[in-house]
Formats: C-alpha cells, structure tokens, sequence
C-alpha cells in the first residue's frame, strides 16, 4: 500500500515540474544556471542508473550476466540502434550468459 | 514517405514526423510494461505510471529503484529528480505555443523529450503547434497501449532473470544516457556520478547512492561553467537524417531552443 503512496507522489511531482514551466514567469527558469543543473543531473542519475542495475545486488556489488548486457547494449548503441533493438541486446546477453552458466 | 491519401493534416511534416516518432517511442513502452511487473509494480500501478506520471526515464527510475530494493522514497526521489528538466522543457514550450486554458493543463502532462524535440525542430509557428501535439497525444496513447501490453506479458513470463529482463533495464538506461554523451564533458559527468554510485553502494541503503549521484552532478553543474543546454537532449532526435528537408544536428535539440527565447527571437 504505501508503495502506492510514493508512486502518487513521484505523479504529483513529475507533474508539478511540467506544469511550472508554463506558469512561472519565463524570467525566473531562464537563469542558465538553472537549466544547465537540469542537464549535469540528467546525465548523472542516467549514468547512475545504469551503473546500479549492472552492478548492485541490495548493498553488494556483483559481477555477474548483466555486465554483459551492458557491453551488449553499448555495442547495438554504437551501431546505432533503435531503443528497442538496444532493451533487447541486452535481455538476450543476459539470457544467454545465464544459459551458458555464469549466473 | 509518399502519402497516397492525403489528408490535410497529414499533409504537415510536423505531423508526420510526429506520428512517426509516437510509433517508435510508443513501441518501448512494451519494455516499460514489462520490467514494471517484474520488478515488483503490479499491472496498475504500472499503468498509473505510464498515465499520470508519463516521461520515460523517471518512470525507468522509479522502478529501477523498486528492482534494486530501494525504498518507496528513494523511487520518488530518482524519478522527481529526474523530471526536473522536464520544467525547462514548459518554459522553451510555453514560449512557442502560448498555450491558454484547459490547453496548458494538457500541454504540461505532455511535455516530455520526443514532444519538445518535434516542435522546437520546427521554425514555423503552425508547425510547432502540430508537431508538438501530433508527438505528444500520439506517444501518450501508444506509450499507455503498449505498457499494458508489456504489463500483462511480463506477468505472464515467470522468472524475469531466465529472460534476461535484467539486463534489458540496465540497456534501457544505457540507451536513455547514451544520446546525451556528446562530448568529453558529459562523458566526464558520467562516468565521477557512476564511480560515486559505485562508491556508496555498500554504505548506504538501495536507492541512495543514486540520489547521492544526482547531488554530486548538480554540484558539478553548479560550480563549472559549459553548456547550459548539456544533457537536455532529447532521448530520440525526431530529424535524423532521413528527413533532409528540416533542420539536422544540433539546430534541432531543446536545448537550442532555450538559446532561442534567450535571444528573444524564437516565436
């Protein structure tokens, strides 16, 4: 239930930062400042994101088959891939290595 | 592509190019749906994500924190986070479109990447307003369809692990950072908020080191001085070379668009 509760919240929020652009006057986000904090922040939490999902299990830090579907995606994004094709470079490099026995 | 019939709208590049771009987005939303389930979300609280919360990386973000046993607060928090560029992107649109009424609620629940890149790629103002609708409502409705679909498969397939859909998140957040490194700077951004990430996870609670990582790159962002406009890029460039007729390159990012209303000279 109270998952529920941070996920109307995360609504709510994203929300709220869509709307503030369209309400605030433009003078008060146009500090370039500001955007360019919005920008380093995008690519940090991506950056961060990627990271944990190949490497944290909990609080451990694991090398197993998801590396290789960082190597995967990394090479279909380099042959410039659609997203989609890029998700599922990733499963298969998984899904196999797993196969093959490294967990 | 030759438009045999031609309706008057789909007459619009903006159009066109928007309709095709809500097919390609639309169509991951399968992978949405899917790692959604997996991760612990049930089919409706998916939904309610792809619905209400709509912009892809911050819904990844929540559930890629859920996946990896952070706390509800810490999803909150990566996916708020996140949705912060998403402010910048209202106030480039609001500058174009001048939205009134109703039609500013709606616009602000579609301002999203792929919505902001098609409009501001765009130098006629009718064009701007079709671009911009014809990404956001398409992308919307199929984003929703095809998390569904996602939604009920995922629950369908038993352990996510035998089918790799671990590695399919960690590919879809690679694909999400990967048009956003152009450059040495972003790279270099990337790679100290990967190594803090890495750094923190053994000391503090799932969840956080990604927090800690959103810090360490405002901090980063505040102190040296670049591009305003670095990583405010859109996940897809809707004008790739296979439509020569429009703006290619970095005419067309959002970003741009921001130098624009600085200039005073967008609209």
């Amino acid at each position: 239930m109270s998952l529920w509760v941070w996920l109307l919240l995360a609504c709510l929020f994203a929300y709220a930062w869509k709307l503030v652009g369209y309400l605030l006057p433009a003078s008060l986000l146009q500090d370039p400042k500001i955007s360019r904090i919005a920008g380093t922040m995008t690519i940090g939490l991506l950056a961060s994101l990627t990271i944990v999902n190949t490497l944290a299990t909990g609080q451990a830090l694991v090398l197993d088959a998801r590396l290789g579907a960082l190597a995967a995606a990394a090479a279909a994004l380099f042959l410039q891939a659609p997203f989609l094709v890029v998700v599922l470079a990733g499963a298969g490099a998984a899904a196999l290595l797993r196969l093959a026995g490294w967990n | 592509m030759p438009i045999i019939w031609p309706p008057k709208l789909l007459r619009s590049p903006a159009v066109r190019v928007g309709l095709s771009i809500s097919i390609a987005t639309g169509l991951y939303g399968v992978s949405f749906g899917a790692l959604s389930v997996t991760s612990g979300l049930d089919f409706w609280q998916t939904m309610a994500l792809s619905f209400l919360l709509f912009s892809g990386g911050s819904q990844f973000a929540f559930i890629g924190v859920v996946a990896g046993g952070g706390s509800g607060l810490a999803a909150m928090g990566a996916a708020t986070l996140l949705g912060m560029r998403n402010g910048i992107y209202g106030m480039q649109l609001n500058v174009l479109l001048r939205p009134r009424g109703w039609h500013r609620y709606a616009a602000a629940q579609l301002t999203i990447d792929e919505s902001t890149a098609t409009s501001t790629g765009q130098t006629d103002p009718a064009e701007q307003q079709r671009g911009f609708w014809a990404a956001g409502i398409g992308i919307f409705v199929l984003w929703n369809l095809f998390t569904a679909v996602g939604a009920l498969a995922g629950s369908a397939l038993g352990d996510p692990k035998q089918w790799g859909l671990d590695g399919a998140a960690v590919a879809a957040f690679l694909g999400l950072l990967w048009p956003r490194l152009k450059g040495r700077e972003p790279v270099a951004i990337a790679v100290v908020c990967a190594l803090a990430t890495v750094l923190a996870v053994p000391f503090v609670p799932a969840g956080v080191p990604i927090l800690i990582a959103a810090v360490v790159a405002a901090v980063i962002g505040w102190l040296s001085h670049g591009r305003k406009d670095e990583g405010l890029e859109p996940d897809i460039d809707p004008y790739t070379e296979r439509h020569p007729g429009h703006h290619t390159g970095k005419g067309t990012n959002a970003g741009d668009g921001i130098n624009g209303t600085n200039a005073g000279g967008a609209k």
